[in-house]
C-alpha cells in the first residue's frame, strides 16, 4: 500500500513536471521532450505486443511511418488540413494497415513472427523509398501544419513549439490511461494469458488469433497517433519512419525501459534519446570523432543494461523498495 | 446410463508418421457415467484425449459430440461446445494465482472477452465459478498464490479446476490424479463421483484402485487399438486384458 502512494505520488510529481516544463525550458529542450514523448507513446504501443502479449513485433515503424504518410498526403498543396479529421484518418490508416498485415502476420509464431513483420514493414518502407509516391527517398515536407478549429475559433496551433508540446503530453497521458483500461478489462487478462500459455488459452475456449489480431490493430492505431504528431512536430515524413532501423530503436527502448510494465517503455524512450543525443555530441579527442562513432557507445549501454537489469530501467525502482523482481501485469 | 452417448467417436485413427498412435478406435461416452481408458505406456490414450479435444487432427474417423460432428475442430470451438480437459502434463499459467487460472477458464464462458474497458476482476459470475471449482477441487484458501508457488500435487488440482470452471458437459482427464498424494488422490476420486452424476466424464488414469472405484466402463487400449471394453467386471475376468496389460504391467 504504501509503496503504491509512493508511485502514485512519483507519477502525479512527474506529470507535473512535465506540465510545467515549457514555462521555464528553451525552446530546444521543450522540442526535444516532445520528441520523446512521441517515442514514448510509439513505444508504449509496442509494448502492448512485445511485453504483454508476447509478439516480438519488427516492423511497427510501419505503423509509425503510415500514419505521417497519410497525414502528408491528405494535407492539401498550399493549404493546412483540417486537425479534426486528419488525425483520426491518419490513425485510421494505420489501423486498417494493422489489420491487413496482422491478417498474415498473427498466424506466425516465434522468430516466424519476427521475419514476417521485419518483411511486411520493408515492403512498405521501399514502396515509398523506390517510388516517387509522397517524394520518393526525399520525402515530403507538410509546409501547412493542420489547423484545430472549432468555428473560427483556432483551438491550438500546431506550428507553435509549445503547443504541440501539450498536444504531444495530453497524448501521452490518453495513451497511459487507454492501456491501463485494457489490460485490466475482460480483453487484457486474454491477452495475458496468451503471452503465458497460448496453447492453454485455445483449450479453454479462446480462440487466440482473434484477439492477437485485435492486439496488433490497437497497438497499430496508438503507433499511428505518435506517427501522426511527429509528422506535426517536424512537419516533414520520410522513408525512414517505416524502416527497420526505427522497429529496431523502439524495441531496444521497450526492452530497455522494462516490457510488460506500463512506464518502463517511457522510460526506456526517454534514456534511449537522451542518450543518442549526449553520445552524439562527444567531442573529437586523440585525432578520433567519438561523436560520430556513438553507436558504439550505444551499444556498449545496452549491454550493460541488459546484463545488470534484465528486467528493464523501471525495475530500479523495484529493487529500491526492496523487492528485486518487476512486476508483471 | 440408459442416455444416448453424448460423443461418439467412429474408426478413429491418428498416424505421425509409420506410427500408429490410434488406430481405429470405437467408443462411446454417456452422461452420468465415468468411462475410463486404461492400457500400458504408450497404449495412444493421450492421442485419443488429444484427438477428441482438438489439440490434434484425426488422419481417419470420426468424432460426433451430441448431434455435431466435432472431427477435426479447432481445441477452441471444442471446448466451446462444452468439453473440458485436464492435461498429463501440467499445463496452466505459472505466474498467476490459482484463482486466475480458474477465473481466466471461466471467463472463457461469456459470449466475448472481446470488451476492451470492462474490467475483468468485477465480473460476479466468472468470480463465483473460479471460486466454486478452486472448492471442488480443495483449493480454498490458495487461490491467491501464484500457482509456479504451488507443490506439484496441488498445481494438479488447479489443471482440474480449471476443465471444471469451463462447465463442461464432457470431461476429458488425462491422469487427473499423477503425481498427487494418497490425501489428494483420495479428494479427487470423491469429486470425480460427485461430478460423475452431472458429467460425462472419460478418464485416462494409472492408478487401478481409482480406476476401478469410480468407472462405469472399462476400454482397456494396447498399441492404439482396442483391446477390450466393458464393465468393470468383465474387465477383470478377461483372459486377454489379464495377458496384455493388468497381468505384466506394474509400471507406475
Amino acid at each position: 500500500m504504501n509503496a503504491n502512494r509512493i508511485a502514485t505520488g512519483a507519477l502525479l510529481a512527474g506529470v507535473l513536471a512535465l506540465a510545467l516544463f515549457p514555462l521555464f525550458a528553451e525552446k530546444f529542450y521543450v522540442q526535444l521532450l516532445a520528441k520523446i514523448m512521441i517515442m514514448a507513446i510509439f513505444a508504449m504501443s509496442l509494448n502492448l505486443l512485445l511485453g504483454y502479449t508476447g509478439l516480438v513485433s519488427f516492423g511497427h515503424a510501419a505503423f509509425f511511418g503510415a500514419s505521417g504518410y497519410a497525414l502528408a498526403l491528405l494535407t492539401p498543396q498550399y493549404h493546412a488540413a483540417n486537425f479534426w479529421t486528419s488525425l483520426p484518418l491518419a490513425v485510421a490508416a494505420s489501423a486498417l494497415l494493422a489489420l491487413v498485415i496482422g491478417f498474415f502476420v498473427v498466424r506466425t509464431r516465434g522468430i516466424y513472427f519476427i521475419m514476417v513483420t521485419l518483411a511486411f514493414a520493408q515492403m512498405l518502407f521501399f514502396l515509398f523509398f523506390d517510388t516517387k509516391i509522397a517524394g520518393g527517398s526525399d520525402g515530403i515536407y507538410i509546409d501547412m501544419r493542420p489547423v484545430a478549429k472549432i468555428g473560427d475559433w483556432q483551438v491550438f496551433r500546431l506550428d507553435d513549439f509549445v503547443h504541440v508540446y501539450y498536444l504531444v503530453l495530453v497524448f501521452l497521458g490518453l495513451t497511459y490511461v487507454l492501456l491501463r483500461m485494457i489490460l485490466r478489462s475482460l480483453f487484457g487478462r486474454v491477452l495475458a494469458g496468451i503471452r503465458v500459455n497460448e496453447h492453454r488459452m485455445r483449450s479453454l475456449g479462446y480462440p487466440s488469433f482473434r484477439y492477437k489480431l485485435a492486439c496488433f490493430v490497437i497497438a497499430g492505431a496508438i503507433a499511428g497517433v505518435a506517427g501522426y504528431l511527429s509528422a506535426v512536430q517536424f512537419g516533414v515524413v520520410n522513408p525512414e519512419m517505416l524502416g527497420w532501423h526505427l522497429s529496431a530503436a523502439v524495441m531496444m527502448m521497450v526492452i530497455l525501459g522494462g516490457m510488460g510494465t506500463l512506464l518502463g517503455p517511457a522510460i526506456g524512450a526517454a534514456i534511449w534519446m537522451l542518450l543518442e543525443l549526449g553520445f552524439q555530441s562527444l567531442p573529437q579527442a586523440l585525432g578520433v570523432d567519438f561523436g560520430k562513432h556513438w553507436q558504439l557507445f550505444m551499444g556498449g549501454f545496452i549491454v550493460l543494461a541488459t546484463l545488470l537489469l534484465p528486467n528493464g530501467l523501471i525495475s530500479v525502482a523495484d529493487l529500491l523498495r526492496g523487492r528485486g523482481k518487476a512486476t508483471r501485469g | 446410463m440408459a442416455d444416448a452417448a453424448i460423443l461418439r467417436t467412429q474408426g478413429l485413427t491418428r498416424r505421425f508418421g509409420g506410427l500408429v498412435a490410434v488406430r481405429d478406435v470405437s467408443l462411446e461416452c454417456r452422461m452420468s457415467e465415468v468411462h475410463a481408458v486404461i492400457g500400458p505406456n504408450g497404449a495412444g490414450k493421450t492421442t485419443l484425449i488429444n484427438l477428441l479435444s482438438g489439440d490434434l487432427e484425426p488422419t481417419a474417423g470420426t468424432v460426433v459430440l451430441g448431434d455435431a460432428d466435432i472431427t477435426g475442430l479447432a481445441s477452441y470451438r471444442i471446448s466451446k461446445l462444452g468439453v473440458g480437459r485436464s492435461y498429463q502434463k501440467t499445463n496452466v499459467f505459472l505466474p498467476f494465482t490459482a484463482f486466475e487460472n480458474c477465473r481466466l477458464a471461466a471467463q472463457s464462458r461469456l459470449a466475448s472477452s472481446m470488451r476492451f474497458f470492462r474490467p475483468a476482476l468485477t465480473d460476479r459470475e466468472v468470480n463465483a465459478a473460479a471460486e466454486r471449482a478452486l472448492a471442488a477441487v480443495g483449493l480454498e484458501g490458495r487461490g491467491s498464490t501464484p500457482v509456479a508457488e504451488l507443490s506439484h500435487g496441488e498445481q494438479r488440482q488447479v489443471e482440474i479446476a480449471m476443465a471444471l470452471a469451463t462447465r463442461p458437459r464432457l470431461l476429458l482427464l488425462d491422469e487427473p490424479l499423477a503425481g498427487m498424494g494418497a490425501e489428494e488422490s483420495a479428494r479427487i476420486v470423491a469429486l470425480l463421483k460427485g461430478l460423475a452424476a452431472e458429467h460425462a466424464i472419460l478418464l485416462v488414469e494409472h492408478d487401478m484402485d481409482a480406476v476401478f472405484a469410480v468407472a462405469d466402463v472399462l476400454t482397456v487400449m494396447v498399441s492404439g487399438m482396442v483391446l477390450e471394453s466393458g464393465t468393470p467386471g468383465q474387465i477383470r475376468s478377461s483372459g486377454a486384458v489379464q495377458e496384455a496389460y493388468l497381468g505384466s504391467d506394474d509400471a507406475e
